[in-house]
């Protein structure tokens, strides 16, 4: 009983101590894939019981802005409520494929989870996720492996377009516009899944002028994990 | 410890006539023997791994892996430029050049088919903590590569196993046409390694083969060939 009590009072401990330690750490976000661009990237550390996006529910509008045209100010409206620390854009743009960035944050007491989103480009709604990761109160340097989600809010046309919300198409940044086609004839109607899903990936067309998609078959295809987060705690 | 204490012991033994013949003389003299004892060198120690790597594809022969050793570094690695020796691996599955890197080296012997394993031995004298990267082709591609880069055998007992499995990767270094002529497989007999590079001059995780099935009419490729993640496990096991 008293031995109980010990690991108990450990338990407890460990828990508290879990609960309520600010962090000084390092995320570092490197874009894996061969073809694919992140637009700016927010990674944000706050309460585990807030949440930027969840699998199987609908996306937020703020995640629908980031996931459909690459804006970040709904994450920072969300961020200022929930009293999160964030890192925004620190690739200062887009990361490149391969490319990888990082910044330095101080995570305040409750703040004890890790999210992460990008949109990725050529597509739709489609964003790169990393949805309240613990961060370790051990010191050491920890790796996560991410998926390319689907926020559900917007139909896979793989054409080119708007990144306002709601709008049909894909925005096309400067580095990404000579590699696209044009004159597409669409992919795809409203999703089947509205909600956040794993993204099914592009299909994309070996036409630059004509076919469904505006989008490289042989270029702009995925398969995840697509990126990769290193967090240091220090 | 053992051999300094054995060492120790021969020169007290010749130290001690001198002393006792001093003991009867007038004047004492201190008589310094410098006994040279040769270092005996110890037998190496041969540390053994046993790879098994199991092609998980359904259509995509895994070239005869290099599995290679080394103390540092990285060999290959996602967002740095492919070597000429992870090229000739991953543009024609010729892992002759890889396997000099590194400390000690074992190569496959000929491709692993879909499904099959091979098993591939490789001994190192001494080191307990070398870093063990594997390289293999997936054959019916342009220059998708699979393996894993660097991983520290530190913690690895006698005895004890670690499995994991390991997904595509792209050389960068030959653009994804898929094309009969550049498909060095069985898919295609085309050209394997080619020292020109028209890709994007980076390792990246590999976007998939997109075959002539799903769109891309110049494939020599059908759907037969297409991966997802993981494609290959590989179970390491140190056997002494």
């Amino acid at each position: 009983m008293k031995r109980f009590n010990k690991i108990s009072a450990a338990a407890l401990l460990a828990f508290a101590s879990q609960q309520s330690f600010a962090a000084d750490i390092t995320v570092e976000i490197q874009n894996l894939t061969h073809g694919l661009y992140f637009t700016p990237i927010a990674a944000v550390a706050h309460t585990a019981d807030a949440s930027l996006f969840e699998v199987g529910e609908a996306a937020s509008t703020e995640i629908q802005m980031m996931a459909e045209g690459g804006s970040l100010d709904g994450i920072a409206t969300i961020g200022t409520a929930i009293g999160a620390d964030v890192i925004a854009n620190p690739a200062g743009g887009l990361l490149a494929p391969t490319m990888s960035t990082s910044a330095d944050l101080m995570t305040a007491d409750d703040n004890v989870v890790l999210s992460v989103v990008a949109m990725i480009l050529p597509s739709n709604d489609g964003f790169i996720g990393l949805d309240n990761w613990e961060i370790p109160t051990e010191a050491g340097t920890y790796t996560v492996f991410i998926n390319a989600y689907d926020a559900g809010t917007e139909a896979n046309d793989e054409l080119r377009g708007s990144g306002e919300p709601g709008m049909a198409g894909m925005p096309v940044p400067p580095p990404l516009d000579p590699l696209l086609g044009n004159g597409g004839t669409g992919v795809a109607g409203a999703d089947t899944n509205t909600t956040v899903h794993i993204h099914r990936g592009n299909i994309g067309d070996d036409s630059l002028t004509e076919g469904a998609s505006d989008v490289d078959n042989a270029v702009h295809r995925w398969l995840n994990p697509v990126a990769k987060v290193t967090v240091t705690v220090r | 410890m053992q051999y300094l204490a054995k060492h120790y012991k021969k020169a007290l033994v010749l130290t001690l006539p001198f002393l006792l013949a001093a003991c009867g003389d007038d004047d004492t003299r201190e008589v310094i023997v410098e006994v040279e004892v040769p270092a005996e060198v110890p037998d190496p120690v041969p540390v053994s791994y046993d790879v098994t790597v199991t092609n998980l594809t359904n259509g995509q022969p895994v070239s005869p892996p290099a599995v290679v050793l080394h103390s540092e570094g990285t060999l290959w690695e996602v967002g740095a430029v492919a070597s000429v020796e992870l090229e000739r691996i991953a543009e024609q599955g010729d892992s002759a050049d890889f396997l000099m890197l590194g400390d000690a080296s074992g190569g496959g012997v000929g491709p692993i088919t879909p499904g099959d394993s091979q098993t591939i031995s490789v001994t190192i004298n001494d080191i307990t903590d070398a870093n063990l990267t594997i390289a293999a082709m997936l054959g019916n591609t342009n220059d998708a590569f699979t393996g894993i880069n660097s991983w520290s055998l530190a913690n690895l007992e006698v005895g004890a196993t670690y499995t994991t499995v390991s997904p595509a990767y792209d050389a960068g270094t030959e653009a994804n046409t898929e094309s009969a002529a550049t498909v060095p497989g069985p898919a295609a007999n085309g050209e394997g390694f080619s020292p020109s590079r028209d890709d994007t001059g980076f390792i990246s995780m590999h976007p998939g083969v997109v075959s002539s099935d799903d769109g891309l009419s110049t494939s020599a490729l059908t759907v037969e060939h297409k991966f997802d993640n993981p494609v290959i496990r590989i179970q390491i096991t140190r056997t002494e």
